[in-house]
């Protein structure tokens, strides 16, 4: 336990008849990113707020940084969160509301303009809350989660609403703190995010886990896939055909054949696709990524 | 929880939320102490519900007072306003939620956020006793009522006595306002409810049947702020309306420890 920043065991959260979250167990081991994944409505913020003592379990324990949930007092004060987008005051300005925040975690206040810069606010930090854009606000809330500087990160969803600039600029940051021996628990639904940033996922599907471990070991369960793409569009039923008949799964997705098997078989579809008259116009390996994993072991797609 | 405070003080001190409530306890100030001397003679009388208060009771050492004792039920309804919007705010807004994060323990949120509301209700309480007395001063003259009793030693034990009652009075209609933003989890509701049950419902009782006054939480913290009344006595005013209080106060502690927050 000493080495893990989450830890949770037999974790459930009942509200009436419907199982949010349902006897769920993971750990997460301290200086990485984790990637946080699952659908909407998959139990993922349910979960994060019973890490941050904001809802009470119904069944199971849980640790964060070595310490049992029911006492978020022992670990919030090294726990950053954003959870459910940034939720601020919209009558006072970026910096007072992170003072509100400073002044209640009892944080240095140099820490707010210092913060403000970093993420990028540092100009537009007098302006009202209610005056900011859904990007500035996103920045604002990952400002207010890195108050404490803390030992744990936990974001819900922090790319929402970000330029293509910002999400790269949060991708860093993150980078950045978990190098520095952060641990970062992040939710997104833009799974290729999280696939560049993350050395460890956590996978959620109708409040159960899926998967939870390295990223690598993830990838290393999926078969690779050999896309092929025919000049003719009514071509690729027949590859789907050809392919089966060999024993292997096939699927048409848009304009191309996704064909599980090893690569060394290529040459061997393209044989038997020109004996049957198809001129193949790509052919080519392709591993699977997070978000084709992610579909097909949520079976969702 | 000096956190706490420090951090709800911070809140409370925007220009509009101070300068708002400020403006409005000073105009029923002005509008109700200029009332009791500038209608000193009006048959329709000059007070409360119609009843006529006369130069002999304001030239007493209590007289200074009576306007500011007077306006104390509309300081309540302000506060109640306040602390109701405060308090709720943290569900409509989503804030709650960091605040819990940043400070777990729940019911220090709670007694810090009452006594930060506290210390605000207390600057307008002695703004609004300062406009009220100073008002009377000018206006006696006018009014040919007496001063020469209200600085004297019992007057200024009046006066301290009236800003200990109409404080005791404004705080209870504040708790009952955060009690209301608690439960309703939604500051247009609690205020609503509130004002509508303190200035309509309660009067609409009242007029039915004058014996329930007795038992009406803001009859009770109304005669608080007036040392009491004819129909309701100081002592009786203060253990009914200290009940509604408590238990209304105690319900929701419970209700905001063990609640989970899910918004």
């Amino acid at each position: 336990m000493q080495n893990t920043a989450i830890s949770v065991s037999d974790l459930s959260k009942k509200y009436d008849d419907r199982l949010a979250v349902s006897h769920i167990n993971f750990e997460v081991p301290q200086g990485i990113v984790c990637g946080f994944v699952g659908p909407n409505g998959s139990g993922k913020t349910t979960t994060m707020r019973m890490l941050l003592g904001l809802i009470t379990p119904t069944t199971g324990q849980g640790h964060i940084l070595g310490e049992p949930i029911e006492h978020p007092e022992k670990y919030l004060s090294r726990v950053g969160a954003m959870i459910e987008g940034p939720a601020f005051y919209p009558a006072l300005s970026g910096y007072e509301n992170l003072m509100v925040l400073a002044k209640l975690g009892g944080f240095p206040i140099e820490r707010v303009q210092q913060l403000l810069e970093k993420v990028g606010l540092g100009e537009r930090g007098k302006s009202k809350f209610k005056t900011y854009s859904l990007g500035m606000k996103q920045r604002l809330g990952i400002a207010a989660a890195l108050l404490p500087n803390p030992k744990l990160l936990m974001l819900d969803e922090p790319t929402n609403g970000l330029d293509p600039e910002g999400i790269q600029e949060v991708r860093a940051l993150l980078r950045d703190l978990a190098n520095d021996g952060t641990t970062v628990f992040v939710s997104s639904h833009l799974l290729s995010e999280l696939e560049i940033i993350s050395d460890y996922i956590v996978m959620l599907r109708k409040g159960e886990i899926v998967f939870a471990g390295p990223i690598g070991e993830l990838m290393a369960q999926q078969q690779p896939t050999i896309i092929a793409k025919s000049l003719n569009h009514s071509d690729l039923a027949r590859i789907v055909e050809i392919s089966e008949k060999a024993g292997h799964h096939a699927v048409i997705r848009n304009d191309s054949v996704h064909i599980l098997a090893e690569m060394d078989w290529a040459p061997v579809l393209n044989k038997a696709a020109f004996d049957a008259g198809i001129t193949l116009a790509q052919l080519a390996p392709q591993l699977p990524n997070l978000e084709e994993t992610f579909f097909e072991m949520t079976g969702d797609k | 929880m000096f956190n706490v405070v420090k951090a709800e003080l911070r809140k409370l001190r925007r220009p509009t939320l101070f300068f708002g409530t400020i403006g409005s306890a000073l105009f029923f100030t002005g509008l109700i102490t200029s009332f009791i001397y500038l209608m000193i003679d009006s048959p329709q009388g000059n007070g409360d519900r119609g009843r006529s208060i006369g130069r002999d009771v304001l030239g007493l050492a209590s007289g200074s007072v009576n306007g500011f004792s007077s306006v104390g039920g509309f300081l309540g309804i302000i506060a109640l306003c306040v602390f109701a919007a405060q308090t709720a705010q943290e569900y409509t807004y989503g804030t709650l939620r960091n605040l819990l994060v940043r400070q777990p323990g729940r019911m220090k949120i709670l007694i810090g956020k009452l006594i930060s509301m506290k210390l605000f209700a207390l600057v307008m309480i002695a703004i609004s006793a300062i406009v009220s007395i100073a008002i009377s001063y000018i206006l006696a003259p006018g009014a040919k009522v007496s001063t020469d009793l209200w600085f004297t030693s019992e007057g200024l034990h009046a006066i301290f006595t009236t800003f200990i009652n109409v404080t005791i009075s404004v705080v209870a209609f504040g708790i009952v306002g955060m009690v209301l933003g608690l439960l309703l989890r939604s500051p247009i509701s609690a205020i609503s409810f509130g004002v509508l049950w303190l200035l309509i419902v309660e009067n609409l009782l009242i007029a039915v049947k004058n014996s329930w006054q007795s038992f009406l939480p803001g009859a009770q913290l109304t005669a608080i702020a007036s040392g009491g009344t004819i129909d309701l006595t100081y002592k009786h005013a203060l253990a009914v309306g200290g009940i509604y209080v408590a238990v209304g106060a105690i319900i929701a502690s419970v209700l905001f420890v063990r609640r989970d927050v899910a918004n």
